[in-house]
C-alpha cells in the first residue's frame, strides 16, 4: 500500500501541519512516510503546498506527476492541482472556502466544511485537524487512535487543547461527505 | 524570534538513541554532526539550508559546543579553520552561492591539512539562481571547490537516514585524512521529513596540530606549532602536492561508495544520485512492470567516483546508460563516459532550476532512448 497526497492552501491555513501530522502518525504507527513542504519566498498570504507519501514499503520518488488524493483548502489550490489527481483518486475539498464545479468526472469528490466546523468547536485554528479527520475517514490510511497519539505528542498535551483537537478530529470523521 | 524548544527534549538523550523519529533532513544532519562529536559550527543564512544553523543555534550550546553566526560566509569558513587549528571537530553549511564564497577558506583548509565538514544543500544555479532544490553543484564539488588543485571526498545522500549516516561518517574521514569532507545534498533531502534512527553519541575527539600539517613538510618547521597553508619553498609545496595526490589515489581504493540496484539482468542502467535516484528507483519499478529491464548505479561518493562499478557493467548486455540529474545540462556525463570509455552509449535526462524530477519523466526518457537506439 502506498498513498500519495497533495495538501494545498493559503499560507496560515495549517497546510504544513496537516502534512506533518500525517507523517508523524504514520511513522509512529510503524509505517514509512515522507513529508515534503513546498513554498515560495513569501511568509503569509501566499500559497503553500506539501506532498505526503504513506507506504508499507520503501519510498522512492518524493513527488510524482499524479497523486491519489488532493486536499484543497481553498479555491485557487483546487484549480491549480485539479489535474494532478490520478483517475479514480480522491479530491477532498474544504467546502467552507471552495466550490466543486464538476470539472472532472473520473475522480471521487468529498467535502468537509472545515472552517465552519472549527468555529463551531470554538477555534478557527483547528480547521486543519477537522480536515485530517475527514481524510483518515475517507482513506483508511490511519486510525483515529494513531492520529490522536501523534496530535497529543506534537500539538500539546494541555487538556483544553487536546480536547478541542480530539473533537475536531472526530467531527471531521463524522461530517465528511462523498458527492454522488 | 520563535520560542526555543527545551534543548534537553531534543533527540540526543540516551533514551532517544535507536528510537524511530520523524526528522527533517537539515535538522537530522545537524544532530548527526553533534552525535559525531562536532563541537563548533559557524554559518550564514541561505535557503534551503537554514534549518541547519537554526537547529545548531539551540542544540550546540546545550551540547557544550560553540555556535556562531558569522558576518558572512567567508568569515564562517575562516572560523571553522580557526576551530580546526586548535583541534576541534568543526562544520559549516551553506547552499551554492554561499559555498562559492567559502571557496577560499575551503582551499585554505585543504592547504593547511585541516579536517572539517562542509555541507552544501544545493539549489538552482548559477548565480543566486532559484531557492528551490536542484543538483547544480556536482562539478564544483568534485572538480574544484576552490583554487589550487585539491580534492575533497564528496558524499551524496538520497534519504534523510543516509544524510545522517554520511554526515556522521564525514567527520571520521576528515580526521583520518586531515582534509575537508563535503556532504552534498539537494534541497529536497534538506527539507523533507522521513522516519530515521539516530546513531550513538561519540565523545568529541580533539586532535593536536603539532607533528603534522603543511608546515611539517619543511624540516625546519618540525616542533613549531604553526598552522598555515603557505609554504613559500617550492620543494616543500611540491611534497605536499605529491602527498595529496597519493591520498586521492588511496580514496579511489578505499572510499568509493555506490549502490547497485537491480543490475543483474539490466539492459538499461540509470546513473543517478540524491533525490534523482529516488525518482529513478520508482521509475525502475514501473519500467520493469512493462517488461523493460532497467537498473541503477547510484554513486554515494561522488568523489571518488564509482568508476569500477561502471567499468564492470556487461557491455554485451547493457544497451545504454541514462545520466539522470536535477540539473541541466547534466554534470556527471564526463565522468560516466570516461568510466565506460564510450563502449556504452550515454543518454541524459533531467530537470533544472528547482523543478523536481518525477518518476514519470524518467520512464519517458528511458522509452525515448530505447526508441533512439533502435533507429
Amino acid at each position: 500500500m502506498e498513498k500519495k497526497i497533495t495538501v494545498a492552501g493559503f499560507g496560515g491555513q495549517g497546510v504544513m501541519v496537516i502534512g506533518q501530522m500525517l507523517g508523524y502518525a504514520s511513522c509512529k504507527a510503524g509505517r514509512n512516510a515522507l513529508f515534503l513542504p513546498k513554498y515560495g519566498p513569501e511568509q503569509r498570504g501566499g500559497t503553500a503546498n506539501c506532498s505526503v507519501t504513506i507506504s508499507d514499503g520503501e519510498i522512492g520518488a518524493p513527488v510524482s506527476r499524479y497523486v491519489d488524493t488532493l486536499i484543497a483548502m481553498n479555491q485557487p489550490s483546487l484549480e491549480k492541482f485539479l489535474g494532478s489527481v490520478r483517475p479514480g483518486g480522491i479530491i477532498l475539498l474544504n467546502s467552507s472556502l471552495c466550490r466543486w464545479e464538476g470539472k472532472r468526472t473520473d475522480v471521487r469528490v468529498a467535502e468537509i466544511q472545515a472552517d465552519a466546523i472549527a468555529l463551531e468547536i470554538g477555534s478557527p485554528k483547528v480547521a486543519n485537524i477537522v480536515v485530517i479527520g475527514a481524510y483518515i475517514q475517507l482513506s483508511g490510511a490511519l486510525s483515529e487512535q494513531e492520529m490522536l497519539d501523534a496530535i497529543e505528542e506534537k500539538l500539546g498535551k494541555r487538556p483544553e487543547l487536546l480536547e478541542m483537537n480530539r473533537k475536531a478530529l472526530r467531527t471531521g470523521m463524522e461530517r465528511v461527505t462523498l458527492k454522488e | 524570534m520563535t520560542k526555543s524548544r527545551d534543548p534537553s527534549a531534543l533527540p540526543a538523550g540516551k533514551e532517544g538513541i535507536m528510537e524511530r523519529q520523524f526528522l527533517k533532513g537539515n535538522e537530522a544532519v545537524a544532530e548527526a554532526a553533534i552525535l559525531a562529536g562536532c563541537r563548533f559550527f559557524a554559518g550564514y543564512p541561505i535557503t534551503p539550508q537554514n534549518e541547519i544553523p537554526e537547529y545548531m543555534s539551540r542544540r550546540m550550546p546545550a551540547a557544550g559546543g560553540v555556535f556562531l553566526q558569522g558576518e558572512s560566509e567567508t568569515a564562517s569558513v575562516c572560523m571553522v579553520y580557526g576551530a580546526a587549528s586548535v583541534g576541534t571537530l568543526a562544520m559549516t553549511s551553506s547552499s551554492g552561492p554561499g559555498i562559492s564564497l567559502k571557496a577560499e577558506g575551503i582551499s585554505t583548509l585543504a592547504g593547511a591539512c585541516l579536517p572539517a565538514v562542509i555541507v552544501n544543500v544545493m539549489r538552482g544555479g548559477p548565480g543566486l539562481g532559484a531557492i528551490q532544490a536542484a543538483q547544480s553543484d556536482y562539478l564544483h564539488a568534485t572538480k574544484a571547490l576552490g583554487h589550487g588543485g585539491f580534492r575533497v571526498i564528496v558524499l551524496a545522500p538520497s534519504t534523510v537516514q543516509e544524510a545522517i549516516d554520511l554526515t556522521y561518517k564525514a567527520f571520521g574521514l576528515a580526521v583520518q585524512y586531515r582534509n575537508p569532507v563535503m556532504v552534498l545534498m539537494d534541497g529536497w533531502i534538506g527539507s523533507m521529513m522521513e522516519p530515521v534512527t539516530l546513531p550513538e553519541a561519540k565523545e568529541p575527539v580533539t586532535f593536536s596540530y603539532t607533528g603534522w600539517g603543511a608546515k611539517y613538510f619543511n624540516p625546519s618547521g618540525v616542533g613549531v606549532n604553526v598552522v598555515t597553508s603557505c609554504l613559500l619553498e617550492p620543494e616543500y609545496q611540491e611534497l605536499l602536492n605529491i602527498r595529496a595526490g597519493e591520498m586521492y589515489e588511496e580514496w579511489k581504493e578505499k572510499e568509493v561508495l555506490a549502490e547497485e540496484y537491480l543490475l543483474e539482468d539490466a539492459e538499461y542502467v540509470i546513473v543517478a544520485y540524491g533525490t534523482a535516484a529516488r525518482a529513478a528507483r520508482t521509475a525502475i519499478g514501473e519500467l520493469r512492470g512493462k517488461g523493460i529491464r532497467a537498473g541503477m548505479i547510484r554513486p554515494i561518493s561522488l568523489y571518488p567516483f564509482p568508476v569500477e562499478h561502471l567499468k564492470r557493467l556487461d557491455r554485451s548486455r547493457v544497451k545504454f546508460l541514462l545520466d539522470t540529474e536535477m540539473t541541466l545540462p547534466v554534470q556527471m556525463m564526463d565522468d560516466i563516459r570516461l568510466a565506460v570509455a564510450d563502449a556504452i552509449p550515454v543518454h541524459s535526462c533531467g530537470r533544472s532550476g528547482g523543478v523536481i524530477l518525477t518518476n514519470e519523466e524518467i520512464v519517458e526518457a528511458v522509452e525515448l532512448a530505447i526508441a533512439k537506439e533502435a533507429r
